[in-house]
């Protein structure tokens, strides 16, 4: 909210003047207000490790993270550049392995890659699309530089939170709407069903959408029964749906009925027990050959998660510049592949400063920020990167920016994120905002709910 | 729609109206019991009136497993809070919660918020809060949720298919749960029916019509003496008596007629029956037959039919229907 020397930025100006104007007690009852709302609507999430079955809020802060319109035009041009560039690294990497010929990318950092599916070699899917919702995770350090952390392409979540923040802030705050020109948000589902329609089998005139949810257990479960409602599709679970003919079909009170295509929130692993993990029970048996014979779109596809591992992620601008011959608009944060010799040897040195990652780790987990860790925990953590150096990267610590968030000792600032959502289908598409997050623990960097961090509403100004 | 949709649907809707039935059938036993009835008849089946909710919900045995003593303290935690009694109020609330967040999409937003926070509410409740606040008003607080929850239903959703089974399964609950109460009070309530006529029948038959909402339409329509023949006449056979037998055989002939095709002309036969034998009995033929006898046979007539709504929508085999 303030620029470096302590001046409000101009795009908080109206807000922070709002916010100086309103009795304390008004703000309090608010937030109060939110906090039963929320529950009332049951948008919570459910914590695995915990007693099964237990659902937590995400804690909300009333404070809006703002972003000026000409900071955005630079975002969304350059998060479009690279989902672009990643669905052609996928389809490339699924063809002709034409970046990997040509020595961009070393071959087996893919191809022996675990989350690289040989079952998709060769298959052509509708469009050409693989990650048809990407979840672009950026932060900001220095005035309008973003940095991208995660290409999250397989299924990212949190748009629902993006949607009930503005919801929720528009119910609060009505005023605030009133007098600022922000841009609105709610057409994600209409943005989404458009693109899956976009991506359906050729054949159909008329496809049946579908929305494909592990179960009301997921920790995820809200969002997906929320966006098959606002899509008005059906939310099915494994047990819904059943192959035949290589066909899917949905078990309905009038019968089988044809499914098309399926917006799946649940992971490559589980889809078919015959195709891939044997045991599970959230998938659909035959679904692989289904989608394989082209009777079905998945979405996003399966085999996505090679692009967004952590270990090919430094190699993101190098696929902006081979596929689409541009210059990347958004910042890689420089990252040491602690695979290689030199990398780590600077990495172990300089523990206290970097934050260090799984390659295939998400959500938060299995990561250790040098700063906020104590020597115990370096010395812990050092220990299990000399074992599997190849299983880490490290990355400096950003002077990630800050946002004033309610805390318990007042208003104080909170470091953020920011993670829009990317929609492939006949175009690119993606509202202007996303969910921000805020690591709640002061000085904290981590965002993850997970690990305790909240959300935020987020406005693009108009101008 | 889905299946498993319309499953959760029609359990959530029986849940919240057993929800309510069961605080009905509660709160007409505590004000019952407030009454020194003891003194006046002992002897009487009333002496125990604690054992009319459970004979009426078939869970005396299940009852004594867990407690050694009737007692309306016991009874009450049994039927309103415990949470191995998949019938208790709790029970019934939380299964109607989880099958809303289970098909949370099929349902308006207003509704599952409605039911949620009546959940987040029974969950924060125990014996000593009820106690504190009044039995009375904890019990009117249930039904006035199911209500709340028919309200926002009738108002905000959808005429479709998940409607339909909503309305269905309120009715199939109902249709039972109105056959039970008349049943047990019937039978252990009054030893003969010549008996009635007295103090003590006024209240038994008073509170039987109490406990679903009958008393005041049966002076409305009877202006006259309360008799057990009537009583079972306002029950059984009354179409614009709401809870009456015949009434809900009405809604739930409706709605299969919605939702019914050419596969299904069983269901629609059976309820038909069903239907039509309401629809033309006599009071005198039911009381010559015997009100016990009557009424056990529509409990199992309404059971099957509700097992062929399961069989042929809710949890079909699909096998190669594609």
């Amino acid at each position: 909210m303030h620029a470096t020397g302590g001046a409000i930025r101009p795009q908080y100006r109206a807000f922070s003047d709002w916010l100086e104007s309103t009795p304390p007690d008004k703000i309090a009852r608010k937030r109060k207000e939110a906090e039963g709302a929320f529950h009332r609507l049951g948008i919570t999430f459910a914590v695995y490790g915990e007693d099964s079955g237990t659902e937590r809020l995400i804690p909300f802060d009333i404070v809006p993270r703002i972003i000026p319109a000409g900071e955005w035009q630079t975002l969304e041009q350059g998060l479009k550049q690279r989902v672009k560039a990643l669905n052609l690294f996928l389809h490339d990497i699924y063809h002709g392995h034409s970046i990997l010929k040509a020595g961009v990318i070393p071959a087996e950092r893919v191809l022996s890659n675990s989350q690289y599916r040989p079952e998709m070699q060769g298959m052509d899917v509708p469009g050409g699309i693989y990650a048809h919702v990407a979840g672009v995770d950026v932060v900001r350090a220095g005035e309008g530089d973003y940095y991208v952390l995660e290409d999250n392409l397989r299924v990212p979540s949190g748009v629902s939170y993006m949607l009930e923040n503005r919801k929720m802030m528009m119910r609060l705050f009505p005023e605030l709407f009133a007098t600022q020109a922000i841009k609105p948000v709610e057409h994600y589902p209409d943005l989404l069903l458009e693109t899956l329609h976009a991506v359906a089998p050729a054949s159909e005139d008329h496809p049946e959408v579908a929305v494909l949810t592990p179960g009301a257990y997921n920790s995820a479960y809200f969002e997906h029964a929320f966006l098959a409602q606002q899509m008005g599709v059906e939310l099915v679970e494994g047990q819904d749906l059943f192959v035949q003919n290589d066909a899917v079909y949905m078990r309905t009170t009038r019968g089988a009925q044809r499914v098309h295509v399926l917006y799946r929130r649940v992971d490559d692993d589980y889809l078919d027990p015959r195709a891939f993990r044997a045991d599970s029970t959230l998938g659909v048996p035959g679904l692989f050959a289904a989608y394989r014979a082209g009777k079905l779109t998945l979405a996003n596809a399966i085999g996505t998660g090679v692009a967004d591992d952590k270990s090919i992620y430094p190699y993101v601008p190098d696929m902006i510049r081979f596929y689409l011959t541009e210059e990347p608009i958004l910042n890689n944060v420089p990252t040491w592949q602690l695979h290689r010799d030199d990398d780590l040897s600077y990495c172990l040195d300089h523990l206290a400063d970097l934050v260090v990652k799984e390659v295939h780790g998400a959500g938060g987990y299995g990561m250790l920020v040098g700063p906020a860790a104590s020597a115990a925990e370096r010395d812990a953590f050092r220990a299990r990167i000399v074992a599997n150096p190849a299983k880490y990267i490290a990355q400096p610590t950003l002077s990630l920016s800050t946002c004033p968030t309610f805390t318990e000792s007042g208003l104080a600032p909170r470091h953020i994120d920011l993670r829009p959502y990317v929609l492939s289908g006949r175009a690119i598409s993606l509202v202007p905002g996303g969910l921000t997050r805020v690591a709640l623990r002061e000085g904290s960097l981590v965002v993850n709910s997970s690990q305790g961090g909240g959300t935020k509403d987020t406005w693009v100004m108009a101008a | 729609m889905l299946c498993r949709t319309a499953n959760e649907l029609y359990w959530m809707a029986r849940h919240i109206e057993r929800a309510e039935n069961t605080a009905r059938l509660l709160d007409v036993t505590y004000r019952m019991s407030l009454l020194p009835y003891d003194a006046v008849e002992p002897g009487l089946a009333w002496a125990e009136p604690w054992a009319v909710p459970l004979i009426t919900s078939g869970l005396a045995t299940a009852f004594y497993e867990r407690f050694p003593q009737l007692s309306a303290e016991s009874v009450l935690r049994y039927m309103i809070l415990d949470a191995r009694n998949s019938s208790s109020i709790f029970c019934c609330l939380r299964a109607a919660r989880e099958s809303a967040r289970a098909v949370r999409g099929a349902i308006t937003s207003e509704m599952y918020e409605d039911l949620n926070s009546a959940w987040l509410e029974m969950r924060g409740q125990n014996y000593d809060k009820i106690q504190t606040s009044g039995v009375s008003e904890f019990l009117g607080w249930v039904k006035m949720r199911s209500h709340l929850f028919r309200g926002v239903t009738f108002g905000t959703m959808l005429r479709d298919e998940g409607y339909h089974f909503i309305r269905l399964g309120t009715h199939i609950e109902r249709g039972d749960n109105t056959a039970r109460i008349l049943d047990v009070k019937y039978h252990t309530l009054l030893p003969s029916a010549a008996e009635v006529g007295g103090a003590v029948d006024y209240y038994q038959w008073g509170a039987l019509l109490r406990s679903v909402s009958g008393f005041e339409s049966y002076r409305k329509i009877y202006s006259d003496v309360i008799t057990p023949r009537r009583v079972a006449e306002l029950l059984i056979l009354r179409q614009d008596m709401p809870r009456s037998l015949h009434s809900c055989m009405n809604f739930i002939n409706e709605t299969l007629a919605v939702l019914c095709d050419d596969s299904s002309t069983e269901i629609r036969r059976a309820s038909g029956e069903l239907h039509a034998k309401l629809r033309f009995a006599r009071t005198d033929d039911i009381i010559r037959f015997g009100l016990h006898e009557y009424l056990m046979e529509f409990l199992d007539r309404i059971s099957d039919l509700g097992d062929e709504i399961s069989s042929h929508f809710l949890v079909p085999t699909f096998q190669d229907k594609a």
